[in-house]
């Protein structure tokens, strides 16, 4: 864990939080031009809390959680901005000392553990080696931490599974060795790139309870991204609603998914079909493709998709990129929408279509 | 539950709609190799074990359940890309099981599928236009001068620019990729299309774009679905009848309502009960459900009895020693347990042991014989198990 508190970013975190992400920006240099990947991304997250991350396919929330764990390094991507974990400044430490962090500190678990895991190599082999880069042990204590592990993730008879390799391993038995492989030097912050979506309910259900227990025990803070809400809903203190790189809703996950202000994350709940909702129906999905980051539109990136854009009036939506500005219910809830009166429009236009029994209290 | 309302039981009479698909105890059992050199085969995988259903004209069944459980096999049958190894394929009355490649090929205009990833399922090589005229130009749907624009139309119906066909696959994303699937699908005018994981692989805004394009479709070609997905809030909204698959096996099938308001089998339950909600955002926390601990057991080596025993919580002596049939409990409602019941009500004894003529404990009873078992047969009978009062009831 981390012990050094030598502030080489200077600048202090918001109350003390624990992973202090301002104003990142992850550039690419293609042939094509600049892909502004992630474009002024700021967030806060206190130790033993959830964040949820959710967006369509490249809105940036990968690329900004690898930035955190320093996979950037070696690339042509620019990076700038502030991490700060516990109030040092990951974009600044040198390699060596990233390498020194990098699965002690923070950790990650990707999505497909098929491919996450090295097929050459047997289970305890890999979750070995994750802890003895980080720890002066022998051979045998490491076999021993590794079984240990394996048993606190919930794999039956872990000292014989432990030789053997990720192809013996079903979906979820992978998913939950990775799990074991991301935590056994306890970090402190916890990357999971969408780890559930390639296994079934159930399954999913296991795993996520598996991550809140060992959130409990470890009082971990740990980053979920995702695109399914229904996992944001059950899972994240905070939300962070990404679109085209940039946050355009931030805020409680309750506030968030309740009382949404920004015309996307309506699109995002009403797209999706619910286990209650009526089937007459029909899905109301978010019309045409995000846009591309290599031209970004030049004012609010969702507007070529927006069907809200007439009541702001004038050519605010096309010309000018919103603000991070605090929603009108208040709170820590910000978003980025030129919309006047969100919440009305919510309660009036969006919640009748989503959830009509809800609309009268 | 069977509610004996006349007025709903009048108003359905059985066989209304006309059945486009009735399959009849279908199996797929694919032989396991052993090492060496003979590779004699040493077992087999039961991926599909006796499965009976029908679709009718226009609508849609749903398959759900874990991977592994069977339900692309079955998928892949119905379209004949597998020979089943015993059981019927009834479509429009014929029996295609057995049908030869030779006699395959005019039936291949009726049935279509639908594939799960876009960006496999079509050639890079071909342009969108060789890819969508293919099936026109094998079946010799339309003159040679006329496939273009036939091709051109379907674009337009799936919603792409028509001028896009001289495209490559790689030029479209994803969700317009699965379009371009759709339209391949559409072709040949079918009547079933079996789609297999149609949205899974894409995001949720375009995933409600492509339902809402299938629903369409349906509508305006009578199109009836098998529509094969692991998402059961999709599964809902888009299909009127649902069937839960096991091990191979369909443990429960029923109208929507049936299956998610008022599933009987402990393994619907606690499928339903997993999904996360985006609601509880509003409650906090997570929401109660049942565990189901461990994997889905190896199909080579089924356990013993009902196959879900050893992840079920209400399992008792008998299911280790007979597998539950396939029982008809309402009138549009089966499932394959010997305790049925809502959550938290499922019975004490099982309701099927009479049925079967054994005792409470799996045994053979000599003092029962075995009777009909309702339910027996892909269609829903007329007469069902009433559960309320152990007896044969019917609307």
């Amino acid at each position: 864990m981390s012990d050094v508190s030598n502030t080489l970013g200077g600048t202090p975190t918001k109350d003390g939080a624990f992973l202090s992400v301002r104003d990142l920006k992850v550039h690419f240099t293609t042939s094509d031009g600049i892909v502004k990947a992630t474009d002024g991304l700021s967030f806060d997250l206190e130790r033993g809390k959830t964040l949820g991350i959710v967006g369509e396919s490249g809105s940036g929330k990968s690329v900004s959680s690898s930035a955190i764990m320093g996979l950037h390094r070696g690339t042509n991507a620019k990076l700038s901005g502030e991490i700060l974990l516990d109030g040092v400044d990951l974009l600044h430490v040198s390699d060596e000392e990233m390498r020194k962090r990098r699965g002690r500190d923070v950790a990650m678990i990707f999505q497909d553990p098929l491919s996450a895991m090295h097929p050459y190599y047997t289970v305890g082999n890999q979750i070995m080696e994750a802890y003895q880069v980080h720890n002066d042990v022998t051979k045998r204590e490491a076999r021993k931490r590794a079984i240990e592990m394996l048993d606190r993730v919930g794999i039956p008879q872990p000292d014989r599974r432990v030789d053997d390799y990720p192809h013996q391993f079903s979906g979820g038995m992978r998913q939950r060795a990775m799990i074991a492989m991301g935590l056994i030097n306890n970090p402190s912050l916890l990357i999971a790139d969408e780890p559930t979506t390639a296994l079934d309910v159930t399954v999913q259900a296991q795993i996520l309870d598996l991550l809140q227990d060992l959130q409990r025990d470890f009082d971990a803070a740990i980053i979920i991204i995702t695109h399914d809400l229904g996992v944001v809903a059950e899972m994240a203190d905070d939300v962070l609603v990404m679109y085209a790189g940039r946050a355009v809703e931030y805020g409680p996950g309750k506030e968030i998914l309740t009382h949404p202000e920004m015309p996307y994350t309506w699109g995002l709940l009403s797209s999706v079909p619910d286990l209650t909702a009526s089937t007459e129906a029909k899905l109301i999905p978010i019309r045409g493709n995000p846009p591309s980051l290599l031209n970004p539109p030049p004012g609010c990136p969702f507007e070529p998709r927006c069907d809200h854009v007439a009541k702001v009036g004038g050519d605010l939506c096309k010309t000018v990129l919103p603000e991070l500005t605090p929603a009108r219910s208040g709170g820590n809830h910000t978003k980025r929408c030129h919309l006047e009166n969100p919440d009305e429009v919510y309660e009036a236009e969006i919640l009748p279509e989503i959830a009509p029994d809800l609309v009268e209290d | 539950m069977s509610d004996t309302t006349t007025a709903a039981a009048t108003s359905v009479a059985p066989a209304s709609t006309e059945t486009v698909l009735s399959v009849e105890n279908l199996k797929m059992h694919f032989p396991v190799k052993g090492s060496g050199v003979i590779r004699r085969t040493v077992g087999h995988v039961k991926a599909v074990d006796g499965v009976s259903f029908e679709v009718a004209k226009g609508t849609a069944l749903g398959l759900v359940g874990e991977s592994g459980c069977g339900k692309s096999t079955t998928g892949r049958m119905v379209t004949r890309l597998y020979k089943p190894t015993e059981g019927k394929i009834n479509f429009e009355g014929t029996d295609i099981a057995n049908y030869t490649g030779r006699q395959l090929h005019p039936m291949r205009r009726e049935i279509q599928m639908i594939f799960q990833d876009p960006s496999t399922s079509l050639n890079p090589r071909h342009t969108v236009g060789s890819i969508i005229g293919a099936p026109l130009r094998i079946h010799k749907m339309v003159p040679k001068d006329k496939v273009l624009s036939r091709v051109q139309e379907l674009l337009e119906i799936v919603g792409l620019n028509p001028e896009h066909y001289n495209r490559y696959p790689h030029e479209f994303s994803g969700g317009q990729r699965q379009r371009i699937g759709i339209a391949r699908a559409l072709t040949l005018q079918p009547k079933l299309l079996v789609a297999d994981e149609p949205v899974s692989a894409l995001d949720v805004s375009i995933q409600a774009q492509v339902i809402n394009l299938l629903q369409d479709l349906q509508k305006e070609f009578d199109i009836s679905f098998l529509f094969i997905a692991h998402d059961l809030a999709i599964v809902r909204h888009f299909c009127p009848e649902v069937a839960v698959m096991y091990l191979g096996k369909i443990v429960e099938i029923g109208d929507r309502e049936s299956i998610y308001e008022r599933a009987h089998h402990p393994y619907t339950q606690a499928l339903l009960s997993a999904v996360p909600d985006v609601k509880q955002a509003a409650i906090g926390g997570r929401r109660e459900r049942i565990r189901l601990e461990g994997d889905v057991p190896s199909p080579i080596n089924p356990p013993s009895g009902c196959h879900f025993r050893t992840r079920c919580a209400i399992a008792k002596d008998i299911c280790s020693v007979v597998e539950p049939p396939l029982l008809q409990i309402g009138k549009k409602h089966k499932v394959a347990c010997h305790f049925p019941g809502e959550i938290h009500q499922h019975p004490e004894k099982p309701v099927t042991a009479p049925l079967l003529g054994v005792d409470e404990f799996g045994a053979p009873d000599p003092g029962a014989s075995p009777a009909e078992v309702p339910g027996d047969g892909p269609g829903y009978a007329d007469t069902w198990y009433d559960l309320a009062n152990n007896s044969r009831g019917r609307a």
